[in-house]
This record gives structure tokens, sequence and C-alpha cells, in this order.
């Protein structure tokens, strides 16, 4: 039995953690085994617990506007230790943009405020490996 | 009248409705009554008790008793971001267009006690506020800017008392003692380990500064507001009207009982005690929230403490209208919000306010959409009539129905907080995260069922162009910002500043000393707010949060 | 197997992946199993248990803390319940746990029930296992005490560990039923709050109460988890009860009893997976079934005649 489980966290200072929490809580109730890790991350902890679980999706969430920075760093750590297989996604207040320097470091999709917690799910079913 | 009459009427005004609506239409933030009637107050409704006058006991409509016919509130925009020197063009932006006061946002590394070259600072350095190491950057912040002729609040907790120490700092290089400074710190603790996550130190030791700083400013910085208990990023956080409301006065009523029990008299502080409360969407429910916040506080100060002073009674707040409430799509609808928003703290009361931006569920705004928001207030102000007359909703059958419902939802959560045993042991133990958790995610739930419309977002969306021209800070910040503080080290008297860190230090240890000179000496030597901070944080231990979902 | 070699040699990748081997039920998974266990027995194996709330997460990772400065390395195997109506999981411990990232003599595991505590007893159990082949010295095994199955998980530990607090009103009575008698030693945590005096007088009656504690009476610590206080005694009981165990033979008797509950456990899923596959599930047992129903024949021979093909 192979249940997909996805880690939710929050890389960098920024404390506002409503979002991350609603879709944690979301992805719980869709099915899916999820880690929450907390504010104040960082991408090292947040790639070595993504290890350690062996998560199919990391799904960082970020208000502060650091994402260009955050986002990027924590899928090379995940390929640094091998994690080549995990699907990242991400969101918070992330300006259109960012988006496609974002998808070219390897984010897979950014959902932006007013994102139904169901199109992040859908977004899972059909893309997790 | 007779109630009887009434009661008569009501039954046949009901019954006809019945007949002629087939189905009500059921949304998540409809009022429980259709209509509301002199029943809803009840036979026995004491004006003086529940409302009373303006500026009188229990301050139901409004803290002055002239409000906004003696002059209006205060029009603070909240700004900041990159470097001191790009915030101090804002400012003096805002000034002069009719900004009555400042507002300092400062960057996550500057409220969390690191300096922008850490590494936990990280591509944040300047992206949600104007990055300050050091004094230095303080005074390039008020550059121009005499502090003796402006009111500033700081949304600054964990290292509060480190940046009113350059705030005091700055004033003594202009010729201005501190005995003349106006302004407020936000200060206040125990919601950032509840909603906002901007902390450092543990509990203890962070009431110790807040009471330090108390004591301080009562003595030396006599017209400063010590701290600004905020419901506003609790309800941002996803709570309700009425648990904004009580979860915050639960702080404030632990702040009292920590300066009680630090040998203060509460009549000598509690004057200086501000809030600071969210405008949401739902403006007559807001309305009353306002309302049934002066009403519990001023029996909070008078039957639980025993203030006897007024002023200690009295709950005065700073508004700010809901940020999450901004929608990403269609931003100009944000304009129409922000606007509803207004009216509801000038209805409710307010006595300063900061109006969002219609940019910002995007990014930081630009200086053409803080001007519309700026406009929006003065509209508010002097067009809509709004600010006529005090309290014009007091003796609305709804609002005053709402008054009293938000009143007893907030008794009944401060009621089982006290049993808890306090807000601080409420955090520690997550009940008050839990609740809040709760609520942000029934709103969710309600969004995505469509119990709740949210215009542009899950009702008449549209496509739309991804908006042009927003504030962009880019990744130089960090690098300029650490040019700086080499440059600062460089020229300081590095021995001045071991010194004065090395006193500071061994005052954190002795909890019978008040800090605040020792943290006025590090500024005035040009130690960094890591440094200090730092300092603190070696005696003080870290904050270790209680996460549940 | 790649994996296994990988492993052996500290790929903490390596563990991880088999580990979801395991959990998953992955085709390889009972190869890697058979290559790892030479390579077992080692790890001390340290369970903990309580009701939620106790603060058995902070402890853990405390814990976890003091036995790096012991130079001892750890393996962490925290288990959350799945929620019944979703299938779904908030594995709530790692929050508690994030800096020990930073520690590469550190792993923890998050591991959810999925609704099958008799499977999970054997999967956590492979989980210890990997983490002891990977060269962990110490395995922490950390569940929610509230269901027979999951008491059952910790019960196969070398030390069992009950943690309790204050204030938990009539709550003691369940706790008393269910895993108080398990515990080879008791902490009572978050000790700065009222009612932990009477708490330990409770605790002390009911192992006056119990005639299983010869040779060994579990002791009682108390602890502030959120403030590091009490751990370093609790580290030391469980060192003592490791050199009672050791003293007395019965850490040998203790491990011999776990294989053959694990041997046995094994055995009773193979045959009841091949019973459901063989028999259960196909055509001529439903058949069976109707005749039964019809007083035809009658279920006693039907099962002899089965089991008399199945275990020939």
């Amino acid at each position: 039995m192979a249940n997909v489980k996805v880690l939710v966290a929050k890389p960098g200072l920024d404390g506002h953690d409503r979002g991350a929490k609603v879709v944690a809580r979301a992805l719980r109730d869709a099915g899916f085994e999820v880690i929450y890790t907390g504010i104040r991350l960082t991408p090292e902890q947040i790639a070595e617990a993504a290890l350690q679980d062996d998560v199919n999706v990391v799904a960082l969430s970020l208000l502060s506007g650091a994402h260009n920075t955050l986002f990027p760093k924590v899928v090379e750590l995940l390929k640094e230790k091998g994690l080549t297989d995990v699907l990242v996604i991400g969101g918070g207040v992330i300006p259109d943009a960012d988006i496609p320097g974002l998808k070219a470091a390897g984010i897979a999709e950014v959902f932006t405020p007013g994102t139904p917690t169901s199109n992040i799910v859908d977004f899972i079913n059909a893309n997790v490996k | 009248m007779a109630f009887e009459q009434i009661k008569a009427g009501f039954d046949k005004y009901m019954a006809d409705v019945e007949a002629k609506l087939e189905k009500a239409p059921e949304r998540a933030n409809l009022a429980p009554n259709r209509l509301y009637t002199p029943m809803d107050l009840g036979e026995n409704f004491d004006y003086m008790e529940k409302l009373g006058f303006p500026g009188e006991y229990p301050y139901t409509r409004g803290v002055q008793p002239t409000m906004y016919r003696g002059r209006f509130w205060t029009m603070r925009m909240y700004a900041g971001f990159s470097t001191a020197e790009e915030s101090n063009k804002r400012y003096r932006y805002l000034l002069a267009n009719g900004g009555s006061g400042l507002s300092c946002a400062f960057d996550l590394p500057t409220q969390i006690g690191y300096d922008s070259t850490d590494p936990m600072s990280e591509g944040e350095v300047g992206k949600v506020g104007v990055a300050i190491d050091s004094l230095a950057d303080m005074e390039i912040l008020f550059d121009g800017i005499q502090l003796d002729k402006v009111s500033t609040s700081m949304t600054i907790n964990a290292p509060a008392s480190v940046l009113l120490a350059m705030y005091i700092a700055v004033a003594e290089k202009q010729g201005v003692s501190a005995d003349k400074l106006r302004g407020t710190i936000q200060n206040d603790i125990l919601k950032e380990y509840a909603a906002r996550g901007t902390y450092i130190f543990p509990p203890k030791p962070s009431m110790r500064l807040i009471t330090n700083i108390f004591e301080y400013c009562s003595k030396n910085v006599p017209l400063w507001n010590t701290i600004s208990i905020s419901g506003y990023h609790i309800r941002e956080a996803g709570s309700t009207a009425s648990q904004e409301i009580a979860f915050t006065i639960a702080d404030g009523i632990a702040y009292v009982e920590a300066a009680i029990k630090a040998g203060l008299d509460v009549d000598a502080f509690a004057g200086r005690l501000s809030f600071f409360w969210n405008a949401h969407n739902n403006v007559l429910e807001e309305v009353a929230k306002f309302r049934a916040s002066r009403r519990v506080w001023a029996k909070v100060m008078k039957e639980r403490f025993g203030a006897k002073k007024a002023k200690s009674m009295m709950l005065r707040v700073h508004t700010q209208t809901a940020g999450s409430m901004l929608t990403a799509q269609q931003p100009n609808n944000n304009i129409v919000r922000v606007a509803l928003q207004t009216a509801a703290a000038v209805m409710g009361g307010t006595q300063s306010l900061h109006t969002n931006s219609k940019d910002e569920a995007l990014a930081l705004p630009t200086t053409e959409s803080v001007t519309i928001a700026l406009r929006t207030q003065q509209i508010v102000a002097y067009e809509s009539g709004l600010a006529d007359t005090i309290d014009p909703l007091g003796g609305s059958y709804y609002v005053e129905a709402l008054t009293d419902k938000i009143e007893a939802e907030a008794w009944e959560y401060i009621k089982k907080i006290d049993e808890i045993g306090g807000a601080p042991e409420a955090i520690a133990k997550g009940y008050i995260q839990k609740e809040i958790q709760d609520s942000a995610y029934k709103w969710q739930m309600e969004i995505e069922k469509g119990d709740r419309i949210i215009v542009g977002v899950n009702k008449f969306q549209q496509e739309e162009e991804a908006p042009k021209n927003l504030l962009r800070v880019d990744g130089s910040v960090g690098k300029l910002q650490a040019d700086k503080i080499a440059a600062l080290k460089a020229r300081r008297d590095n021995a001045k500043v071991e010194e004065t860190l090395a006193a500071l230090k061994a005052a954190c240890a002795d909890e019978s000393v008040n800090l605040m000179p020792y943290i006025l000496d590090a500024v005035r030597a040009y130690a960094t707010e890591g440094e200090i901070c730092g300092v603190m944080r070696e005696v003080f231990g870290e904050y270790q949060p209680h996460t549940t979902l | 197997m790649k994996i296994v070699e990988d492993l052996l040699n500290h790929s903490r990748l390596a563990l991880s992946k088999a580990i979801t081997a395991v959990e998953n039920e992955y085709d390889d998974a009972v190869k890697i199993m058979t290559e790892i266990y030479p390579h077992t027995g080692n790890a001390y194996v340290i369970g903990i248990t309580g009701p939620p709330g106790a603060g058995k997460s902070t402890l853990t990772d405390k814990l976890a803390k003091e036995y790096r400065k012991r130079s001892k390395t750890v393996g962490i195997v925290a288990i959350d319940p799945t929620s019944p109506y979703s299938g779904g999981a908030i594995l709530g411990d790692r929050i508690r746990m994030m800096d020990l990232t930073a520690d590469e003599g550190i792993f923890v595991r998050s591991m959810a029930t999925r609704g099958s505590l008799g499977g999970l007893s054997q999967k956590a159990g492979d989980a210890v296992k990997l983490m002891d082949a990977f060269g962990m010295d110490v395995i922490i095994v950390e569940t929610v005490g509230v269901g027979q199955s999951e008491v059952d998980i910790v019960k196969t530990a070398d030390t069992t560990m009950v943690v309790v607090i204050p204030g938990m009103g009539d709550d003691i009575q369940a706790i008393k039923a269910g895993i108080l008698e398990i515990g080879d030693l008791f902490t009572i945590n978050k000790a700065d709050r009222e009612g932990t005096d009477k708490l330990n007088i409770e605790i002390e009656m009911m192992l006056e109460l119990n005639p299983e504690h010869v040779g060994w009476r579990p002791p009682i610590n108390r602890t502030i988890a959120s403030k590091g206080e009490g751990i370093e005694a609790v580290v030391d009981s469980i060192e003592a009860h490791k050199a009672y165990l050791e003293e007395t033979g019965k850490l040998s008797e203790i491990r011999k009893a776990r294989i053959k509950n694990e041997v046995t456990a094994m055995l009773n899923d193979r045959v009841n997976r091949y019973i459901d596959k063989n028999v259960i599930s196909t055509d001529d047992f439903d058949q069976l079934v109707i005749r039964m129903q019809n007083r035809d024949i009658e279920p006693y021979s039907v099962v002899d005649d089965i089991v008399g093909k199945v275990l020939k």
C-alpha cells in the first residue's frame, strides 16, 4: 500500500503560516500523509527532512518575497541528496513575473493567493511520481 | 411602544415573509436574523450602562468626548522596504501628501534580531520592510524628519527595546529630548507566539523586556505608547471577529498582570497601552467589534485591576485594513474593499488607520497605489459624512445586538483562557493557535464549497493579464547592507562596543535590572542589532514554538 | 543488492528508500530484509508511549540529544495515527525534532498507522532493523498509547518507557488499565504543573499492587522536556535498566521472545494471506458458504477439510 507523502514547509524567516496550515489540513483530508515542519527553516533542514521521510512531494510556502532565493535552493539540495523524483511545489505571495524563473529552477507549479486547495490536491495526484 | 405590539407586528411580518420567500439564500457570513427590532435589545436596555457618552465609561461610543468632531484619526501609512535611504524617500513623500504619522515596516531579519549578513537572513534582506542593522541606518531612515514634529509607529516586537533605543538615539542627535517623542512600538510578543511568528526569546525574558520598557518609558518617554496589543495578526491568521478581540484582550490582561507583578502601579502605565485591530470585510460586524472591545477592556481595567484613572480604562486603537482580504485576482476591486473597511474602522471609532494598497496580495505597494490608499481615507474623512457625528451606528438594533453578542463571546473566551491559566499558558498549550486554525480552515472550506463568496475568486472570475508595474526589491540590498556593516565595523570604536555588550550581558543575567539603559548604551556605540540580540540570545535562549495542526 | 550495500555503507538515502520499500510492501522488501538480517541485533531499542499531549516527541527529541552527548548514534521511528475518515494523516512528531536534521548521527522516520496496526507492528519492527543495520546505536520507537496494537509496537522494545502528565484527572484510570503495566520506567513530563506529586504517588501505588516487578522496580522520573530539564536522569534510568537486563540475562530472554513473536506474526500473516488467496476468495468457497447456509453441510468439517489440505 503506497500512500503519497507530502512535506509542507516554510523556508526563511516568514511567520505567516495560515496558508501552509490550511493546505496541510486539506491535504490530510484528501488522503495524503502530511508532515508539517513549522516556520523558520533553512533549505538544508527541509531537504534533510524530505530525505529522511522519503516524501513524494515538498510543498513550500513563503509570503516574504524571498522565494527566488530560497525555493531554488531547496530544489538544489534535494538533488544533491539524491532525491531526484520529488515533486516540488510552491505557494504564497509570488508575482506572476517570477513564476517562469521558479519553474526553470525546478519548481513544478506555483500556487498564488486565492487558489482552492482542491487545485493543489488535483495537481499532486496528476503529477506525483 | 409596548413590547407586545412590536412582538405582534414582528410575528405578522415574519409570517408574511416566510410565505413569500421559498428559500432564503444561505451564505456563511449572513447575520443570524433577517430583521432586528427593539426586542433584540431587550425591554430593559440600559443606555447609560451599555453605551454612556463618548469619552465616558464604558467608552462604547468612543474614547474621546469629541472624536472626529475634534480632529480626524491619524492617517498613518505603514511603509518601509529595501534600504533606509529608499524608505526615507517614501516617508517624506507620505508626509508631504497629508499623511499625519509614520509607520515603519522592518524586514524580517530586523524583526528577528539578525544582521543582514547573518546566514539566516539569506534572501530576506529589505523584502517585507526596511533593513536596519545599526543606529547608522536609523539615522538615514529619519534624515530630514524632525522627530518632535511627527508621531512614529514601529512594527517591532521581540527586539522592540533595541529599535526604540535607536529612535531615542536619533532624536538625541537631532537635539530632541526623549520626553518629546510620540509614537508606538508594537512590542506584543504573545501574539507573535500565537499568530505572527517573529519571536526570539522564551516568554519569561520576553515579558521582562516588555515590563522594562513600560517602566523606562513611564519615566523617560512619557508620551510613548509602549505596546500595541495586536489582534490584527490574529485575525489575519484566520480568527473570527470575537476571537480577535478576546485573544488580544487576554494578552492585554497578561501584560497588565506582568507589570503589576514587576511592581508597577496600574495607573502609572495602563494609559500608555494601545491596541491594534483589523478592519475586515463585514462592515457592521466590524463596527460592533470595535464597540464591544472598548466595553470589555474598560470593564477589565476597572473591575479586574481596579484602575482609577479614566485613561487606564480606554481602549485606544490603531487599525489596519485586512491584508488577507485583498485578492490577487482583479486587484482594482481591492480599492473598493479597502474603502468599505475604512468605513468600518471610522464608524468603529479608530484613533489611527493604515489603509492597504490594491496590489499588496501580489507584492509591496507602489507609490501610486499607496497614494490611492491614502486618498481613500481622505475621501471617507472629508466627503462621506461618516465622520460627521460620533458613533453614527449607536442605537441601531442590529449593531447594538451584534455588539452585545460579540462582547458575550469575548467574555466566554476570556473565561476559558483564565481557566487554562492565562494567555501565556493557553499559548503554551496550543489552545489559542488551535482555535485560530480551526476558524481559518472553516473559512477556506466555506469559500471552496461556495458558501462564502469572494468576488473575483470563487464567483465573477474573469481572464486577466498579469499586472504590471509591481514594486520589486532586488537582491542587491543584502550586498549593500553587508558593505555598510563592514564599513561601520571599520570606523566605530570597537572597544567601546565590546564594553557595552559585556555590560548588557551582565545585566541580562540579573533579573532585577532594567535593560533599557544598557541597550541604549550599546546602540549609541553603534553595536549592530544582531550583536545586541546575540548577547541576549546567549543569556535568554530561544523560544521553541508549540505547533499543532 | 545495491540498496543494501549502500545502506551498510551509511547512505542515508538508501536507508530511507529501504524503509519506504518495507512500508509500501514493494516487491524487493523481503529481499532487502533477508540481506540485512545478519547485520542486525546490535542496537538497543527503546519504546516510548503515553497519552496524546504528554509531550512524547519533545521528550524523544531531548533524549536523542542526550544520547548524542554520550556519543551514541540515534534512530527514531515516530508513529502517528491515520485518519479513519480520509485515510490521510498528519505526521506531527517531526516538527518537534526539526533541529535534529542538522546532526548526521540521527535519523528520524515518521510513519502513519494506515489502518493496519497489526501490519504496522511488523513494518515498524523492520524499520528498526534497517536503522540497526545502518549502524544506529540506539533506536527509539515512539507512539501514542491509545490502543492495544499500538502498545504492542512499543512492547517489543528492550526498554519501554511510559510518559504521563499531571492534570489528566480520571484519565489515569484508563492508562492504568492499558499501558501502565508495560512500563519499565515512568516519566512524569511537564512536572512543573500542579498535581505532579499526586500522580507520582498514584503510580507508586499501582506499582506496589503489581507483583510482576520482581528484581526491577520501575523508577519514576520527572521532566520538563520543553526546557530540557530532567533528561539526563531519564537516560541514566534507561541505561540502568539495560544493565539490569544484561546482568540478569533477561535481555537475551526478551530478544528471544521478540524473535518468536515476530516469526509467529509473520507466519500468521503468511498463512492468512495464503488462505485468503487460495481459499476464501475462490468460487468454490462461495459455494461451500451457500451450502452451509442451506444447512446441507456444517462448518466444522469444512474447516477440518480445508486445514487438512492447506497444512499437509
